[in-house]
């Protein structure tokens, strides 16, 4: 285990609404899309914190507000102790060099008419103390380097890259400024299979060289698992389960997670008949209209009127803290239960080990 | 058993894009069959040719700048591209049915979806606007759709990703086709709803014993739902086989390496296998074997002489000129 157990980021009760308005001369606010609802993790230092989630359901939210793009409708972020969401000004700013983006698209969050140079070295025009003018130059040198670019690439502009490349500029972008934490969402899903291989490869080498902290957030669950120490399942706003990646892989206690796991495809068809397979019905409610007490009970199929009353607190149940094991971890769920649905690679059938030519 | 009739059959298949940049050869004698019941996987990376392959099949392709330089599409034994226009458009309406990835996109914006599938058989089979109405109604049901009385009235937007792609399936079984190709279905959709979505497309095709095509980038979908696997790289196939064989013995190393290089679910693993470098761009196909310059196993032979299509064992195939080696080593 990287991460020596002290938190570099605290996230308590946050919450983002948006306001839903009526009217154009008299605004009236008439709802508000709870896009995250309370949620609390930590992230501790040179941990990735995996976090999953179907589309809407807050996980780019808690993004944004992480590197204060958004600010937060209440709850506490503290960064070393510092509470971020109280912060403005010169404090705000310096902050922010240390909490750093990366983002999904490399398609659109590069600026088409500027060159690479331009892009990497744009976060020092912010931040002048980190790279003295002269110097500049040779540092974005040194970060395309750093990401696996050619550093004569300086001069050329982003449609002269491939997808995957484009993201190593975006991930030199966010390494300028020489930050401790990067927020990087969904940084490899517009990736091609073999590039995305890179991608990730890239992203592991940079946290042990730079010593970073990754919140990972995307929705492929195998990426998750691969990069990340602890995982934090997220639906509709609030966090149903965190854990271990083998606790929330191997030994998921809540049907959120088990359904989700039990519907990814997986590439081995000798799996097909083995595998169990827990079909959701209906689609995620909106945000707009989140269902009382706990949010998954309009697709689980354990839910009972409990569900509907209590809003279950994201702890670790009762009856798995006395024998430990990897099922005591935290599980917002009324009746959290074991429930085994990866699919296990039978051990005839070992995979063939990793193959790097002659 | 029985051979079932084969209803499908690409021939050596070339299409070319004609473009300021010069010739983008996008597909390069492209070859495969399928058969009634039966689930063929096209399988590539972006720019591998499989969906380009597949308009051409259907008669989409945006011509100009694409061409269809040689090569039959043979459908129950009837070549598509020799065809004259107004009879290839009866037999893809009624016997081909094509599903994109993109729902929203692909569906009329101001039309109800009621409308629009109603459309189909007003259009092939003459029936007046009250009983397609009916029809209408039918398939939605037919495809879950909850409450498809009320919600046949809607427009495409008030419907969730879901849903939208549910209506493209109902639309692409209206005439009840012998054959489905379905580009990347599920690609845009989360995951629990994919495999609602999956499961749908599955379960009717054995119900009506329809031929699927299913192009996808996702070794995940395809391990899932494929009888046979045909795998793309810079425009050609470079292995085909039975699913089960694919998967426990690569026969071609760029099969091998994106195997290797997804991360699996059921443990954490090592650094990735990442396969090096970036595929060709299609104007400027390296000579030899296209995938050469990334391969671990190249040699002098694989740079000047492009491997053809060995055959590795019965229904199997791998373009590769040591397919031997690389399948002992699996």
């Amino acid at each position: 285990m990287r991460a020596d157990g002290e938190a570099i980021l605290e996230v308590r009760d946050l919450v983002k609404h948006y306001p839903l308005t009526r009217g154009i001369l008299i605004r009236k606010q008439i709802g508000a899309v709870h896009a995250v609802d309370g949620v609390s993790f930590d992230l501790r230092r040179g941990e990735t914190l995996g976090i999953v989630g179907e589309s809407g359901c807050g996980k780019s939210t808690v993004a944004k507000l992480l590197v204060s793009l958004e600010r937060p409708t209440s709850g506490h972020i503290r960064y070393k102790g510092e509470d971020v969401t109280k912060l403005s000004g010169r404090a705000l700013k310096a902050v922010r060099r240390n909490i750093q983006m990366v983002f999904q698209d490399p398609y659109t969050s590069l600026n088409p008419r500027m060159t690479v140079g331009d892009i990497i070295g744009e976060p020092f025009e912010i931040h002048p103390e980190v790279a003295p003018k002269g110097s500049r130059r040779r540092r974005v040198q040194e970060l395309l380097d750093v990401v696996g670019l050619n550093p004569e690439y300086i001069n050329r502009y982003p449609h002269q890259f491939s997808g995957g490349q484009r993201q190593r500029i975006g991930i030199a972008r966010g390494l300028a400024l020489r930050p401790e934490v990067i927020v990087a969402d969904e940084p490899v899903s517009a990736l091609d299979v073999s590039v995305q291989a890179q991608v990730v490869n890239l992203l592991e080498r940079l946290q042990n060289e730079f010593d970073l902290s990754y919140v990972f957030i995307a929705h492929d669950l195998s990426v998750v698992r691969h990069i990340s120490d602890r995982v934090a399942v997220m639906y509709l706003g609030r966090l149903a389960e965190v854990g271990t990646d083998a606790q929330i892989y191997d030994h998921p206690t809540h049907p959120y997670t088990q359904a989700l796991l039990s519907a990814v495809p997986v590439p081995d068809p000798d799996a097909r008949e083995r595998r169990e397979r827990i079909l959701l019905t209906g689609d995620v409610p909106s945000p707009a209209h989140p269902p009382s007490g706990c949010r998954f009970r309009t697709r689980c199929w354990k839910a009972q009127e409990k569900c509907a009353r209590v809003v279950p607190p994201l702890e670790v149940p009762d009856w798995f803290r006395e024998g430990g094991g990897p099922a005591a971890h935290v599980s917002a769920c009324h009746y959290a239960e074991e429930r085994h649905v990866v699919p296990v690679r039978e051990p005839g059938a070992e995979a063939p080990v990793s193959w790097n030519g002659p | 058993m029985e051979q079932p009739a084969t209803l499908l059959d690409v021939r050596d298949l070339h299409v070319e894009f004609r473009t300021r940049d010069g010739v983008a050869k996008a597909v390069n004698g492209v070859s495969y069959s399928v058969a009634a019941g039966e689930t063929l996987a096209v399988l590539g990376e972006s720019g591998s040719g499989k969906s380009v392959t597949a308009q051409a099949v259907m008669g989409i392709l945006d011509s100009p700048p694409g061409f269809v330089t040689g090569g039959e599409v043979l459908f129950r034994g009837r070549n598509l591209l020799t065809m004259g226009e107004e009879h290839r458009r009866r037999v893809r309406g009624a016997k081909l049915a094509m599903i994109f990835q993109d729902a929203l996109s692909s569906l009329n914006p101001v039309m109800t979806v009621g409308a629009q599938l109603g459309e189909m058989y007003e259009v092939h089979q003459g029936m007046t606007r009250k009983d397609a109405r009916a029809r209408a109604v039918q398939l939605m049901d037919r495809v879950r759709i909850p409450a498809a009385k009320e919600r046949v009235r809607d427009y495409p937007h008030q419907f969730s990703g879901g849903m939208r792609q549910r209506i493209m399936i109902a639309m692409a079984l209206a005439l009840e086709p012998d054959l489905i190709i379905a580009d990347e279905p599920t690609t845009a959709l989360d995951v629990t709803v994919q495999a609602q979505v999956m499961d749908l497309l599955a379960e009717l095709q054995r119900e009506y014993n329809m031929g699927l095509v299913l192009i996808t980038h996702d070794l995940g979908v395809v391990a899932d739902v494929a009888d046979k696997i045909a795998v793309m790289y810079a425009g050609r196939i470079v292995e085909t086989a039975p699913v089960h064989e694919l998967y426990k013995r690569p026969a071609h190393p760029y099969t091998r390496g994106l195997l290797d290089s997804i991360p699996r679910l059921d443990h954490k693993g090592q650094e990735l296998y990442a396969i090096k470098g970036l595929p060709p761009s299609l104007t400027a196909i390296p000579p030899g074997c296209p995938f050469n310059p990334r391969c671990p196993r190249a040699q002098d032979i694989c740079r000047s002489d492009r491997p053809p299509l060995y055959a590795v064992e019965p229904g199997r195939a791998s373009a590769c000129h040591f397919w031997k080696e690389t399948l002992d080593e699996s």
